[in-house]
C-alpha cells in the first residue's frame, strides 16, 4: 500500500544528528515490537514538519524513535527500540 | 571523518547553472568544507526578515573530490523553497545549510559492485555524485544507471552522462522517457517496471549493490520489483523524495 | 549560526489578512496541510467501530451504521495548527461528543482519544463537552479523506489541531490526565492557541 508521506531513514539524518553524537542512519536497531533488526536507514520516517520526527519499523509500524524539538529542548523517546547499536 | 555536521552554517553562491528548463545547479563555496560521501545530502534553510523559516533537503551533486559543493535543485510548481533557489538566488548570496548528512545512502569505490543506480527525475542527483566520484578516481566497478525522465529536454546531466559513458566501458547509461519522446527516440518509453529492470540489471547471483532514488511511487515500485526479481533487500537502498517537496 | 541572518528576497508562502484576528504566531493557510506521524490506516467500514470506555458503568459502542444513524450537526469553525497555520471557517459534519456521552455517568475528569495506529491525545472532559467537540466524518461536504483522518476524526477546534485526533476509534474516560502522543514529547498538555500554549511550560 503506497504511503506517500513516509520517507526512508536517511531523511531523518539531519534531525537525528541534532541529538545523537554518532551516525544514526547506519546504526542497527532491534524493534521492541517485533524483534526485527536492520539499519535505521532502512526504517520508515515520518518527518512531521516542525512537530517532530518519527522513525518506524517497516515490519510492524512500531515507533522506534520519536523525536521533537520544542524551542531549546529536545525530547527523544526510544521506548520502541530495544537496542540501538553503532557499527 | 564524521559523516555528518549538525551545525547550520553559510555557503556563498558562486554560480547558478541551468541544467534543464526546470532544474538548476547551485555551485557553492563553503569555508572549511570537510568533504562528503557520494549520496549524502544537505538541509537548506531559508529565513524571511520576520524570522519565518522553511527547510528542505537536497542531495549533493558534486563528487567528494570536487573543490566546490554543488546542489542540483528541481523547481516544483507550488514549492516554497525550490522556486527561491532556482529563480531568486544568485552569485554572491549566502545560503544557510547543514551537512553533509546521511551515512546510509552512500557509495564509494571501496564499496565495490556491480553497481545498479536507478533514478527518476531529480532522484538522479545523488547517483550522479556517485558516478562523478567513480570517474574522478578512475574506478572500473561495473556500473549501470537506469534513468527515468519525463522528456528528453528534462534529462539532467544528459551530455555529461553521454561523455562519461562513451569513454568508460564499465559505465552504461540507459534512459527511459515517460511522457514525451523525440521522433527518432529508440530508447525505452515507459515507466520503469520489472521487465526493464530484469533487462538492465545484473542477475541476483551477481549480487549488485542497488541505489534507488526519486519520487516515492517510483522508488516503491522499483524497490519491490528488485526484491521480487530476487535481489537481496539489504543490497537495495532507497531514498524516497516524498510526494511533497520544496 | 549568525544572529539576524536572513535570505535575501525570501518571504515564504504565508499570507496574513490584517482584518482577521488570528491567534498569536499563526498565519493564514489556503490549502489543508497533511501532517501524519504514521501510516494512513485503511480500516474497512465493516470493521470500524467507535467506543466510550474507561471510567463508566457500561462501555458504549457503535458500528459505522449505528454511528451514521446518530443525530449529526454541521459545524463551521476556525482551526489552528501548532505548526502555525490556521484555516478559517472550515466546514465539517459529525456527531457531537455530547450526544456520544448522553446518559454517561462518570467520575472521570479527563479523556484520552485513541485511534487506529498508535496516536493518542488527552483532554479535560469539560473540553469535549458543552458543544465544544465532535467526531467528524465529513469535511467541506465530502466524506472525510483518509489522509485527513477519515473515516472519522475528533474535532476540537478551540484547541491546537493536534488534539483533533485523526482516525479516532474511541474515547477513554480517565481519572488522571495521561499525556498522549505529542504531549509526551514536549507539546503542551492543554494547548490553547489564544494563550499560545504550544509546549510544556508555555
Amino acid at each position: 500500500m503506497d504511503d506517500e508521506l513516509r520517507l526512508d531513514g536517511n531523511a531523518a539524518a539531519g534531525s537525528l544528528g541534532e541529538v545523537f553524537s554518532f551516525e544514526v542512519t547506519t546504526a542497527e536497531y532491534t524493534c521492541e515490537g517485533c524483534g526485527r533488526t536492520d539499519q535505521i536507514g532502512a526504517a520508515m520516517v515520518y518527518e512531521v514538519r516542525e512537530l517532530g520526527t518519527i522513525v518506524r519499523c517497516p515490519g510492524c509500524d512500531n515507533a522506534l524513535i520519536r523525536l521533537a524539538h520544542n524551542r531549546e529542548r529536545y525530547m527523544v523517546d526510544l521506548r520502541g527500540t530495544r537496542y540501538l547499536t553503532t557499527g | 571523518m564524521q559523516l555528518y555536521r549538525t551545525l547550520w552554517r553559510l555557503a556563498e553562491v558562486v554560480e547558478v547553472v541551468p541544467e534543464t528548463p526546470r532544474t538548476k545547479s547551485l555551485v557553492l563555496d563553503v569555508p572549511d568544507w570537510e568533504g562528503h560521501k557520494a549520496g549524502q545530502h544537505v538541509d537548506v534553510r531559508l529565513t524571511a526578515p520576520d524570522g519565518y523559516q522553511a527547510q528542505r533537503s537536497y542531495s549533493i551533486a558534486s563528487a567528494p573530490e570536487d573543490e566546490r559543493l554543488v546542489l542540483t535543485v528541481d523547481r516544483l510548481e507550488d514549492g516554497e523553497v525550490s522556486p527561491y533557489l532556482t529563480e531568486v538566488l544568485m552569485a554572491g548570496d549566502k545560503l544557510e545549510f547543514r551537512g553533509p548528512i546521511g551515512g546510509y545512502f552512500t557509495w564509494e569505490e571501496g564499496d565495490g559492485g556491480p553497481l545498479l543506480l536507478v533514478g527518476g527525475g531529480s532522484g538522479v542527483v545523488p547517483l550522479m555524485a556517485m558516478i562523478r566520484h567513480r570517474a574522478i578516481v578512475g574506478s572500473d566497478v561495473p556500473t549501470r544507471l537506469l534513468y527515468s525522465s519525463r522528456s528528453y529536454e528534462e534529462i539532467i546531466y544528459r551530455k555529461e552522462l553521454e561523455n562519461l559513458a562513451a569513454r568508460d566501458g564499465s559505465l552504461e547509461v540507459v534512459h527511459t522517457l515517460t511522457r514525451s519522446r523525440p521522433q527518432d527516440w529508440s530508447g525505452h518509453h515507459r515507466r520503469i517496471d520489472s521487465e526493464m529492470l530484469a533487462e538492465v540489471s545484473w542477475s541476483p547471483q551477481e549480487r549488485p549493490l542497488a541505489f534507488v532514488c526519486g519520487p516515492t511511487p517510483l522508488v516503491e515500485a522499483v524497490g519491490s520489483a528488485l526484491v521480487g526479481l530476487g535481489h537481496e533487500p539489504a543490497r537495495v537502498k532507497t531514498e524516497r523524495f516524498g510526494a511533497t517537496g520544496g | 549560526m549568525g544572529e539576524g541572518f536572513f535570505s535575501r528576497g525570501f518571504l515564504g508562502r504565508r499570507r496574513n489578512r490584517q482584518d482577521t484576528a488570528l491567534p498569536p504566531g499563526q498565519y493564514l493557510e489556503d490549502g489543508f496541510p497533511v501532517l501524519s506521524a504514521g501510516p494512513t490506516p485503511h480500516t474497512p467500514l465493516e470493521e470500524w467501530d467507535f467506543s466510550i470506555v474507561g471510567e463508566l458503568d457500561e462501555p458504549k459502542r457503535w458500528t459505522w451504521e449505528e454511528f451514521k444513524g446518530l443525530p449529526s450537526e454541521e459545524i463551521t469553525k476556525d482551526i489552528h495548527c501548532v505548526t502555525k497555520w490556521s484555516k478559517l471557517e472550515t466546514r465539517w459534519e459529525g456527531v457531537s461528543v455530547d450526544t456520544l456521552l448522553e446518559g454517561v455517568e462518570t467520575a472521570a475528569g479527563y479523556v484520552t482519544a485513541y485511534c487506529d495506529g498508535d496516536y493518542t491525545t488527552n483532554l479535560p472532559l469539560e473540553d469535549v463537552t458543552g458543544g465544544k467537540a465532535w467526531v467528524a466524518y465529513a469535511y467541506d461536504g465530502e466524506p472525510l479523506e483518509p489522509v485527513h483522518g477519515g473515516p472519522a476524526r475528533l474535532l476540537v477546534p478551540h484547541l491546537y489541531f493536534w488534539k483533533s485526533a485523526k482516525w479516532v476509534r474511541g474515547l477513554q474516560l480517565t481519572t488522571y490526565d495521561i499525556p498522549g502522543f505529542w504531549e509526551s514529547l514536549g507539546y503542551h498538555n492543554y494547548g490553547d492557541p489564544w494563550l499560545e500554549q504550544r509546549y510544556w511550560g508555555d
